[in-house]
């Protein structure tokens, strides 16, 4: 995409309405210590997130013997598996189940999965009509907008908008915001969806390559209530979903509410082993730049995820800039991960809209060493020939500062005399560390002035 | 070269390795603070718990309870009257179904079709009720796993309390898409 507005962009463009970004911030927060809570119940929390980390290890480096041994089983079950390399592939082989069986509607659960492919959009303008059933991507898709966080879609909107929203396209009372309410009239007009539609899709949270079933998980019961009433089922999967036994279920589905959203668990954890009497199920595993990552040493762990999203609900960057600002369908700090990966161009400003606070390694139910790797990418992205060139340029300069001990001398001085004398030159828009920041008081003299002074042995 | 092949090289060439599997958690004998456990953390979750001695109880309760069309596996139903297409169950108001056992940590119960109608009885359902054996609660999913160990289902679910939505400004609310009410039958009775 041409002209990309970079994060730092996008999130000067949120950060504009400051009561806005502050309700962001909090709520985001009361989420993290709700995690907090729930992992604080469960005495060998951190043994079970160790435990997590090596069978998912393990799984990635067995990968194409689990992925095999899950196509077996599957396929034994009944199950139609599909491997596609790319979103092309993907949208391609959805679009034919479809026209194959003379289906122009499906209903869809939450799959992060079909966001990165732009399925919705391929789909639509191949004439079929998609409806996004879980209530927080109803909203966004009503609204023309992608998800802002891939746990709650919506979690950038407001009761009041929504209740605007809903008033246009379901019809609700004008100035209703009540959320029972709303989810009501949102409940009535999908169930409507639910019992209409023959084509169901879902995204798939673990697939056990022992058994050849996959779990998906909901709070709302919209996987399935359009997985169960619809004749086709598609389910598509990343290749790192896999993991190899069922009994490692018992580890991933005590890990993934609570640091979610800080429930004991989700509502619905729903095993698909065979397809129903008269249906069909298929399952989609997609590459899509997977096995690029995969080979990347010092990024292959960023595919042990299994989205739960508490390093976004962690993250003092994403909390204050909002998950369109990542303008990739994986936003937060695992997003600024994977996107590089995919489009190491379009996604180069994404590494660097994180403080490496490491808050998001801490919280991670799968130990992923997020901030490490940021830090790499952006190690990685500054060798590339187009890197920005602001930053480089402010980089190189610092580096003959800091090389060159009498100019270093110099700029010290001249800095601190600066913001002595005319703060006017340091404290206006054009520098961009004074935004949201202010200038520290000068000291009044340099640590070498005063030790020269006070400590030097004389 | 099919994507299948292309794919599965790519993975070959690039996982790294083999790096070992852990040892699998350890497994806890229940114990008597589990049924308090799982009540506490149903309750929690919007569910809630009835001790019945026998199921007629149950039976007497959902008669009083419930007064629009019930699907019921008690007594055993007569699955001759069973419709074959799950979206005729729409105006179901109340299903009881039956519980393999209960996980004290999260309140879930472990479901399978194997007692069910259909697959979508549980999730169509205005108000689910569910059948669980008192002798039948695990303390957690690691417990719970070793119960299911290689049961052959086509479909098994574990449901931890109401359906339940919080996308509009966190506020929680019950009853999303599946049930909006979900009580759990506790029977006590030894000989069932």
């Amino acid at each position: 995409m041409e002209n990309q507005p970079t994060h730092a962009a996008l999130a000067e463009k949120f950060n504009k309405d400051k009561a806005r970004v502050d309700w962001h911030d909090q709520t985001l927060w009361l989420i993290r210590q709700k995690r907090d809570k729930a992992a604080a119940q469960i005495p060998e929390w951190e043994a079970l997130r160790e435990t997590a980390s090596q069978i998912k290890r393990h799984a990635l480096s067995q990968l194409s013997e689990y992925l095999v041994q899950f196509e077996e089983k599957a396929t034994a079950n009944g199950i139609i598996v599909h491997w596609v390399s790319d979103a092309e592939s993907h949208n391609g082989i959805v679009l034919r189940l479809l026209k194959e069986r003379d289906m122009d509607q499906l209903v869809k659960s939450k799959s992060m999965l079909t966001e990165e492919c732009g399925l919705n959009h391929f789909l639509e303008k191949n004439g079929i009509g998609v409806v996004d059933s879980d209530l927080g991507e109803r909203i966004v898709q009503l609204a023309g907008e992608p998800p802002s966080h891939i746990v709650l879609p919506c979690i950038h909107w407001k009761k009041e908008e929504i209740g605007a929203l809903f008033h246009q396209y379901l019809g609700t009372p004008e100035g209703l915001a009540d959320p029972q309410a709303l989810t009501a009239a949102a409940r009535k007009h999908l169930r409507e969806k639910f019992l209409t539609r023959k084509a169901a899709m879902t995204g798939v949270n673990f697939a056990v390559a022992e058994t050849g079933e996959f779990v998906v998980c909901t709070n709302e019961g919209n996987a399935d209530m359009g997985a169960h009433l619809a004749d086709l089922h598609i389910a598509s999967m990343g290749i790192e979903k896999i993991i190899p036994r069922r009994a490692d279920l018992g580890v991933f589905l005590r890990l993934l509410a609570r640091s979610a959203t800080g429930q004991p668990v989700t509502t619905y954890c729903s095993h698909f082993a065979r397809p129903r009497e008269g249906a069909e199920i298929h399952v989609i595993i997609v590459d899509n730049g997977r096995t690029v990552q995969l080979g990347r040493p010092d990024f292959r762990e960023s595919l042990k995820c299994i989205r739960c999203g508490a390093c976004f609900n962690t993250c003092p960057v994403y909390r204050r800039s909002g998950g369109h600002s990542y303008h990739t369908a994986i936003a937060g700090p695992i997003g600024s991960i994977l996107a590089p990966n995919l489009d190491m161009k379009k996604y180069a400003d994404l590494p660097f809209a994180s403080t490496l606070c490491g808050s998001c390694s801490a919280v991670c139910p799968v130990k992923i060493d997020i901030h490490t790797q940021l830090y790499k990418w952006r190690q990685e992205l500054t060798k590339e020939p187009d890197a920005d060139k602001v930053k480089k340029a402010g980089v190189q300069a610092m580096a003959s500062v800091l090389s060159h001990p009498a100019v270093y001398r110099i700029t010290g001085k001249m800095g601190r005399n600066t913001l002595r004398f005319a703060p006017f030159m340091l404290k206006n828009k054009m520098n961009p560390w004074y935004k949201q920041r202010e200038m520290p008081d000068p000291p009044k003299a340099s640590f070498r002035d005063w030790y020269l002074k006070n400590r030097l042995p004389k | 070269m099919t994507q299948r092949e292309k794919i599965l090289n790519a993975v070959r060439q690039n996982q790294p390795e083999m790096v070992p599997a852990p040892a699998r958690p350890a497994l806890r004998a229940s114990t008597s603070t589990d049924m308090d456990l799982f009540k506490k953390t149903l309750a929690g979750i919007g569910g809630q718990t009835i001790d019945v001695q026998n199921v007629r109880e149950v039976q007497r309760s959902i008669e009083e309870n419930f007064k629009g069309r019930a699907l019921s596996y008690l007594p055993a139903s007569d699955l001759s009257l069973r419709d074959p297409d799950p979206r005729q169950y729409a105006d179901l108001e109340v299903a009881v179904v039956p519980a393999v056992f209960g996980v004290a940590e999260n309140g879930a119960v472990w479901i399978t079709e194997k007692n069910l109608v259909h697959r979508a009885i549980p999730f169509i359902c205005e108000h689910l009720a569910v059948v669980l054996r008192a002798s039948d609660v695990l303390p957690t999913m690691h417990e719970a796993y070793e119960r299911i160990g290689s049961d052959d289902y086509g479909f098994g679910v574990f449901i931890a309390g109401p359906s339940k939505t919080a996308d509009i400004e966190q506020s929680l609310v019950l009853g999303a898409h599946g049930a909006k009410s979900f009580t759990l039958f506790i029977l006590h009775e030894s000989n069932q």
